[in-house]
């Protein structure tokens, strides 16, 4: 998977958790939370979308690293290519 | 056409789910009605044969009037005689989608139809007026019902620190070990603790009809959604005391997801006991909640944050939730609504208890 669709299907997931959201005006490395008005339980919501969809189950330790979209992308980019995706 | 909120007067029925002859059972999903919640779905509340459809999908009709026979198993379908607004058809635009053009002043042959084969829907008609959007109208529902609850109910407020040190220590070492999906949040077990609190409250797990209190003897916690959009719902966990908290954390994950979709289903709007709102994910100490009537209570949260606790005699850093309490003087005092409180507290203390 490329950088470029990885980062589509980020936002796939993204779409279906906050459906009304204009994710085009999402700034890059700025929280995801704050700008989408993302609750606890709709950000568990995203990781478990992020889980189904790209088999990479972000543990609590690291939620502080996938806060922004560029910090998630890179996140699970990593974990793509060193093949220690969890199921 | 169920009542789905204390100010719902009328619905439009949009489609049947099911065809006349079909079996239907307790629970299922048999229609889909246009409220001002957004598009709920009818769950039908007997078992038995759908017999004959009374209201035909377009037409809006008041809050009680049957929208079908259904004859139960070896039973003979009760009458259900009813004035019906009959859809004439007329091609791509259907007759309701017609009459609210007329209404928003919109020429219906403009609109853009996404429905079946192009048809016009009720949605088109209002996204091409730019009125009556989901958000407006919700606004207008939830701006009904706390008008309602301030001008009726004499609210009185209490609150309640509780040192949550116990449950956060037992959310890490549950969530070090659980995938993704399986992890609990905060919220799931402050409701579980409110509900398990409610059974020894239940003149706060009640509602108020005709100038008495009627205790109700299900605990369906209402939990308060935000929608971004500018709605605001409060859709049921049946059953929440009943329920284990991860039963509940799954809930209330669907929940959230139906609400934010616009899929929630009729008995989840009509059926809540109570509410429970958390507002700490931004930033908020303390919720002063307004009561949904015709319930009697709401419990809020606010922020879990460090702060200074008193524990033998010596102060240590504990994260600390603020629970607040606004409940129906007529129905509790105060005195009575610490108590609950307090146990609510007491629960939280042994989180793996819950």
């Amino acid at each position: 998977m490329t950088r470029d669709e990885l980062r589509q299907a980020l936002l796939g997931v993204l779409k279906e958790i906050a459906p009304e959201a204009d994710l085009s005006r999402l700034a890059p490395d700025a929280p995801i939370r704050d700008q989408l008005d993302i609750d606890s339980i709709d950000f568990m919501r995203l990781l478990i979308g992020v889980h189904e969809k790209l088999h990479v189950d972000v543990p609590e330790a690291d939620y502080p690293k996938v806060a922004a979209l560029t910090g998630l992308l890179d996140y699970v980019d990593a974990r793509l290519a060193g093949g220690s995706a969890q199921e | 056409m169920p009542a789905l909120g204390a100010d719902m007067t009328a619905g439009r029925l949009i489609a049947w789910l099911k065809r006349p002859g079909q079996t239907v059972t307790r629970g299922d999903i048999i229609a889909e009605v246009d409220t001002d919640k957004g598009v709920i779905e009818i769950e039908v509340f007997t078992s038995g044969v759908l017999e004959k459809i009374l209201v035909e999908p377009g037409a809006k009709v008041p809050v009680g009037t049957p929208l079908a026979v259904i004859r139960e198993a070896g039973g003979t379908p009760a009458p259900a005689p009813v004035a019906v607004a009959l859809p004439e058809g007329r091609a791509r635009v259907s007759p309701a989608a017609r009459r609210l053009a007329a209404e928003l002043g919109v020429d219906p042959a403009a609109v853009h139809g996404t429905g079946p084969e192009g048809a016009v829907t009720l949605e088109d008609v209002r996204q091409a007026s730019g009125k009556g959007a989901r958000g407006e109208r919700m606004r207008q529902a939830v701006a009904a019902a706390v008008t309602r609850s301030k001008r009726e109910i004499p609210h009185y407020y209490i609150g309640h620190t509780i040192d949550l040190g116990p449950v956060t220590t037992w959310l890490a070492e549950q969530n070090r070990d659980r995938p993704v999906a399986r992890r609990l949040v905060h919220s799931a077990l402050l409701v579980k603790a409110v509900a398990l609190g409610l059974r020894d409250f239940p003149e706060l797990n009640a509602r108020w009809v005709e100038g008495r209190v009627a205790p109700i003897a299900d605990i369906n916690v209402g939990l308060a959604i935000s929608l971004r959009d500018g709605g605001l719902v409060a859709p049921a966990l049946h059953h929440a005391d009943r329920l284990s908290v991860d039963e509940l954390m799954a809930s209330t994950l669907d929940l959230v997801g139906r609400a934010r979709a616009g899929t929630l289903r009729s008995s989840e709007l009509s059926d809540p006991t109570v509410t429970v709102t958390i507002l700490g994910d931004r930033g908020v100490d303390t919720v002063y909640g307004v009561i949904y009537p015709p319930q009697v209570a709401i419990v809020g949260f606010g922020k879990v944050v460090q702060g200074a606790w008193v524990v033998d005699g010596g102060v240590v850093a504990r994260p600390l939730v603020r629970a607040t309490l606004a409940a129906d003087h007529r129905v509790s005092d105060g005195h009575r609504g610490a108590l609950f409180l307090a146990a609510v507290a007491d629960r939280l203390r042994e989180p793996g208890r819950l």
